[in-house]
């Protein structure tokens, strides 16, 4: 549905994206995964046709952005990073101009008005000023006016960002729902986004393209050995760690234990199996035939996260050091 | 052509919905108005000074009233065409909402059209008050009424030119009031590139005074509709617009 080749966009004083290649099936749900500045926002300008590329090609649905841009502006939906709304115009009447401006008419145009407020949750703020709503529903009606013509490709730039936590979900279920009809790619640097919303992901970084792969694969990939989080407990609440560590270490199939966390009356450990082995089992059996309370035995899987900081090769956020502004008079 | 409709009935709200419009209007109708009410008390106190002296000069109202307030309803244009084109391009790029525009499969130049025409239309709704005064010579007196249709033509042709210049200018810009005061600049140098030929007849005295918006104004005031004059607001009116379409495109490059 999306093919984008070879594609390079430079600035005057900077090359935005540098040589990303990749390509999106229908109905996927593609989450564009990057740090502030990465060139996400430049992508996804090029495939709606709002800038050119410098060199390479990039085709929706078939119609190259270059040659046949009409035709893709058909197809596409774009919400971009902030919604482009007109102040002065009330909501309904907006999504009428939007609704216009892509080729809808008549009861056509009316229905799927209708259909879109129900859909983004906008039907309560229809007559009033775009200027005054808050930024959540600045966000949905942007939303809506990007689903408006039902196009096959939706392209969203940070749909959720600044939203609350319940807005939040509300949007992902709703672009969640959208899936299959539409094919969706959204930019986020919020990575649990990804994890909960898309199927398949695409990683860049300072312009270049880090990795493309489905959700699952990507944490298999970096994940290595199996690693596991376990939470234990003696009945009569006296465990040394260390001991405690050794029995464990004892248990078959595991290559490591570390100590990582006590508790008032419990430890905390992590496990890590020894390559192809399937430990959990043994020792959970383990623990019950030490005489311990298994309190918590889960697999550690890497959060996205890692995966994004270990492939991008940026180290993890360090807090900025706190220098304060202005020195208090000792 | 239904895009181009769909863009300026967009425009024309968003004149009218703001206090735009109403202020350009109110400051329109007192300007005129105090230029009529002025252009009428000297023809009336002239009439009568011939009268007192037993001089019976025909008096021409279309000469002595219509023809200076027309110049002068032109001239007032000039300081209000700015305000009005300013925000046609620079306010769409200051809050995004170009990339609305731009990436909807609307042609540039259906948007260009459709912001310049709701322009020429708000401008002609100026011009509309004008009429109001005229009509009152209508009522008392005989005014010959097809040279004042050929002055309105020619004041909608120089406006044209000027609009069309001011959407060029506002696409160059996100800030309003640099898109504003620069075609302000432009359209105080159209009109005073006329003086030139006053006091110098050399052939670039005549350039720069052929090139003035007013000079081709002069003979719709009079009634005349000259070809040349109308060939240069068209080829104005083409130009301002052309330059904004492929400013339009560069956008696409480089910003």
């Amino acid at each position: 549905m999306i093919i984008v080749k070879d594609v390079t966009k430079r600035y005057a004083r900077a090359t935005a994206v540098d040589h990303v290649s990749f390509s999106v099936t229908k109905g996927q749900i593609v989450g564009f995964l990057g740090p502030n500045g990465a060139g996400k926002t430049t992508t996804m300008r090029i495939l709606t046709c709002f800038l050119s590329p410098t060199s390479g090609t990039a085709s929706v649905a078939g119609f190259d952005v270059l040659e046949q841009p009409f035709e893709v502006k058909k197809r596409i939906g774009y919400l971009p990073e902030t919604p482009p709304l007109y102040p002065e115009m009330e909501t309904a009447e907006y999504l009428r101009f939007v609704g216009k401006l892509k080729g809808l008419s008549g009861a056509e145009l009316e229905r799927r008005i209708d259909y879109v407020c129900d859909r983004c949750f906008i039907g309560d703020v229809k007559n009033k000023l775009l200027g005054k709503l808050s930024k959540g529903y600045r966000q949905r009606v942007g939303l809506a006016q990007a689903i408006i013509h039902n196009p096959d490709v939706l392209i969203l730039d940070e749909p959720t960002a600044g939203l609350d936590p319940k807005q939040i979900n509300e949007t992902r279920d709703l672009i969640k729902g959208l899936a299959g009809d539409h094919t969706i790619i959204l930019s986020t640097h919020i990575l649990p986004e990804v994890e909960q919303t898309c199927e398949q992901v695409i990683i860049i970084n300072k312009g270049k393209l880090v990795a493309t792969d489905s959700v699952r694969n990507l944490q298999a990939r970096t994940r290595g050995d199996e690693s596991l989080l376990l939470e234990v407990a003696a009945r009569d609440g006296q465990l040394d760690a260390l001991t405690a560590q050794q029995k464990l270490e004892a248990v078959a199939g595991v290559s490591r234990v570390l100590c990582t966390e006590h508790k008032d009356a419990s430890l905390l450990f992590e496990v890590q199996s020894q390559k192809g082995q399937l430990v959990r089992g043994d020792l959970a059996r383990a623990v019950v035939a030490f005489g311990w309370d298994l309190y918590e035995l889960r697999s550690a899987a890497k959060s996205l996260e890692e995966v994004f900081l270990q492939l991008t090769g940026s180290a993890a956020p360090v807090e900025a050091e706190k220098n304060p502004a202005i020195e208090l008079p000792s | 052509m239904r895009n181009i409709w769909t863009i300026c009935a967009k425009e024309l709200r968003s004149y009218f919905v703001s206090p735009i419009a109403y202020l350009l209007l109110t400051m329109f109708a007192l300007i005129f108005g105090f230029f009529f009410w002025n252009a009428l008390g000297y023809f009336v106190i002239e009439g009568m000074e011939m009268q007192m002296r037993g001089q019976t000069f025909p008096m021409n109202i279309n000469e002595q009233i219509i023809r200076p307030l027309l110049s002068n309803a032109s001239v007032v244009g000039l300081f209000f065409i700015p305000m009005i084109t300013m925000r046609l391009f620079a306010e769409e790029k200051r809050s995004g909402t170009i990339e609305l525009l731009a990436t909807s499969p609307v042609r540039d130049i259906e948007v260009i059209l459709g912001k310049w025409l709701a322009a020429l239309i708000l401008y002609a709704c100026l011009l509309f008050f004008t009429a109001l005064n005229f009509a009152f010579l209508f009522h008392y007196g005989k005014p010959d009424w097809k040279p004042l249709a050929v002055g309105y033509l020619g004041l909608l042709l120089q406006a044209g030119t000027l609009l069309a210049l001011g959407t060029f200018i506002s696409t160059l810009t996100k800030n309003q009031i640099i898109a504003g005061a620069a075609t302000f600049g432009v359209c105080l140098l159209l009109w005073v590139l006329e003086w030139t030929s006053g006091y110098e007849s050399a052939t670039w005295a005549q350039v720069l005074s052929y090139l003035s918006v007013i000079t081709h104004f002069e003979s719709f005031a009079k009634g005349v509709i000259q070809a040349k004059d109308v060939v240069f607001y068209l080829t104005g009116i083409f130009l301002g617009l052309f330059f904004t379409a492929r400013s339009m495109e560069s956008l696409r490059w480089r910003s």
